[in-house]
């Protein structure tokens, strides 16, 4: 091992300590007797009890896990489409105004992005609930999908589609069975971008989300606005470990797959 | 048969397989594609060479159905394939980059437009079978592309646009991204795989020595036009013209002026103060037309004294020599600055080398030894 000199170990240690040590006050905090937030009393698990007899946070929860799942798998498909207009059309007319209107919602403002379908889906009489979350977080998380496809098609070997329309597959065929496959990787992650951005979103779904439906940041939101509770602790610890158990998971599988790919190729030679 | 040897070009009853009529092929404002019009018969080994950009590539993508020409027809055994999408026709095309799918193991490769086609299952592992043993790759099948070597990709990429027994099969650089000797293993396998399955094929190249080896005939193009089509001797003892002399192996290029003197025979007046150099030519040049000699550097003899009865001798003094092993390339400089390369066999060791840097040595060529080119 490298022995690190003191500037780097400090400001690797300060780095650290300040990403993680509000994170880590949380954790801590949600195992505490106390149901004063700021009071250590011992540990305990009551209110991770408490919260899974707490009907809200279970309904906002679901409502949250719902949204995500039909919102991203949407996203995926439309922004998939269109990373393959934009990447593969070539220049047709507009092209560029095309492009620019697709990522254009990435650098726009949450609240007016929210604002604007609220006006929307009132101009059309749609009763919020879940379908207009669902609609509202399609509409900024394929944006962000089809950013990610596309750099994947940009470098996509064109040959690879020639060739299977070469073998005799309809264009709609060697997308199935050739390009699809391929891309897999960039959709996956696109959806689990899309995902995430759909579970955590405050000011889009609080302009879109109705009486009848609630996602948890919301929950979350307008419990803390009547104080912080340790039950709120514990759900957010929950979602950190949620979230950590997913990332952690996913690097030690791409680095399996890297190594194979590694081992093989040596071997092959 | 009335002639044992495989040249159905020469036959004008032959019906060729491929008929380019006038085809032309624009991208905006380039032309990629000139008013191209070529036959190319069944089972041949025809071979595109040209440069980078002369639109041997855009010509071989018509022929796949990958692009469509602006004007002209494309016919494959008798109909217009055109506007027929890749998909429908029965060609096939083994790509520069390979395009092995590489999530398929090479066995699905192979099988990949078997599938396509709806055929039976046992029809397929038969077919597929076949395939890994005409290239030799079953020990492989069960990998994926990442996990097999550059020549085994190139064979399976082979296998794969074989299996559907195309009518014609089209070879995109194929071995371009093998080194030299593999190169020429590889050469010898593509023409004894061809020979076997009776395919035609159509070759895409730039390298001039491999479209000799393999190809029944070569295509010369440049700037989307075929300058020559001919057997590879042909193209390489009779080029018609100095692009083609020049594009196939070493050349001498002397420029000058023809006189005629006899039958077939002509004088060129190429220098001042030189003698006339003494050339025969079929093709016919009128008196003060200006030429080109073109002779190839092994045609050049090269001594030490002035060789009796030659037709043509001039001296010069040894500029360079290049050592390629088996042979010697010496440039000789004559006095007016005109650089000549004489090409000698070494069959003797090198310490015995009659001639080095500097010495003066005469070279020779007989008046049949060249080709005398208008343009």
């Amino acid at each position: 091992m490298i022995r690190m000199s003191w500037f780097n170990t400090v400001s690797l240690t300060l780095g650290f300590a300040f990403l993680y040590i509000p994170m880590l006050i949380l954790i801590l905090f949600s195992f505490n007797e106390s149901k004063l937030v700021t009071v250590w009393a011992g540990f305990s698990t009551k209110w991770y009890k408490e919260l899974f007899q707490n009907e809200a946070f279970l309904s906002a929860a679901w409502v949250t896990l719902k949204v995500a799942v039909l919102s991203s798998t949407f996203a995926t498909v439309l922004g998939t489409m269109a990373a393959l207009v934009l990447v593969r059309a070539g220049r047709f007319w507009g092209r560029t105004l095309f492009s620019g209107m697709i990522y254009a919602p990435l650098v726009m403002p949450e609240v007016i992005t929210g604002l604007s379908l609220l006006l929307l889906f009132i101009g059309i009489g749609l009763d919020r609930g879940v379908l207009t979350i669902v609609l509202a977080h399609t509409t900024f998380a394929m944006c962000y999908v089809s950013v990610v496809v596309s750099s994947r098609l940009v470098s996509f070997d064109r040959s690879l589609e020639e060739a299977a329309l070469d073998l005799g597959c309809t264009p709609l065929d060697a997308f199935r069975l050739v390009t699809l496959p391929i891309i897999a990787p960039a959709v996956i992650s696109g959806w689990l971008l899309a995902f995430t951005l759909s579970l955590d979103d405050l000011v889009i779904a609080s302009f879109t989300s109705g009486p009848a439906a609630t996602t948890l940041p919301i929950k979350i939101f307008s419990a803390v606005r009547l104080g912080v509770s340790p039950e709120i602790n514990a759900l957010s610890t929950l979602m950190i470990a949620i979230v950590a158990v997913g990332v952690i998971s996913a690097s030690l599988v791409t680095k399996r797959q890297v190594l194979r790919r590694q081992r093989d190729v040596q071997a092959a030679q | 048969m009335s002639s044992p040897e495989f040249a159905p070009w020469d036959d004008p009853s032959a019906q060729p397989l491929i008929q380019f009529k006038n085809v032309t092929k624009r991208f905006g404002s380039f032309t990629a594609i000139d008013d191209l019009a070529v036959d190319i018969y069944e089972r041949e080994f025809f071979a595109l060479l040209g440069a980078s950009g002369c639109g041997k590539t855009t010509m071989m993508r018509m022929l796949a159905g990958f692009e469509t020409p602006t004007s002209g027809q494309i016919m494959l055994a008798g109909q217009e394939i055109g506007a027929v999408p890749p998909n429908l026709r029965s060609v096939n095309m083994m790509f520069q980059s390979y395009a092995l799918f590489p999530h398929l193991s090479v066995w699905d490769n192979i099988a990949f437009g078997l599938r396509r086609e709806r055929m039976a299952k046992d029809l397929i592992k038969a077919r597929v079978e076949e395939m890994l043993r005409l290239t030799r790759l079953e020990k492989f099948s069960g990998r994926k592309p990442h996990q097999i070597s550059g020549g085994q990709r190139q064979r399976v990429a082979l296998a794969r646009s074989l299996a559907k027994a195309p009518k014609l099969l089209l070879l995109d650089e194929p071995l371009g991204a093998l080194d030299k000797k593999l190169r020429q293993e590889t050469q010898f396998e593509l023409m004894d795989i061809q020979e076997k399955t009776g395919t035609t094929f159509v070759i895409v190249t730039h390298d001039q020595e491999e479209a000799m080896t393999v190809a029944s005939r070569v295509a010369v193009m440049d700037e989307g036009q075929i300058i020559q089509i001919a057997t590879p001797d042909k193209i390489y003892e009779a080029p018609n013209s100095v692009y083609v002399a020049d594009f196939i192996g070493d050349v001498n290029i002397i420029t000058g002026t023809a006189r005629p003197n006899g039958a077939q025979q002509y004088d060129i007046h190429w220098s001042e103060g030189h003698a006339p150099l003494c050339a025969q030519s079929v093709s016919t040049f009128s008196d003060g037309q200006s030429c080109h000699l073109a002779i190839r550097p092994e045609e050049v003899l090269i001594s030490a004294e002035k060789p009796e009865n030659a037709d043509n001798t001039m001296q010069g003094k040894v500029l360079d020599i290049a050592y390629l092993g088996n042979i010697s390339t010496y440039h000789v400089e004559l006095p007016n600055g005109t650089v000549v390369k004489a090409q000698i066999a070494n069959t003797r060791r090198i310490s015995r080398r009659a001639f080095t840097w500097e010495d003066p040595v005469w070279l020779s060529w007989a008046a049949s030894a060249g080709v005398l080119l208008a343009k």
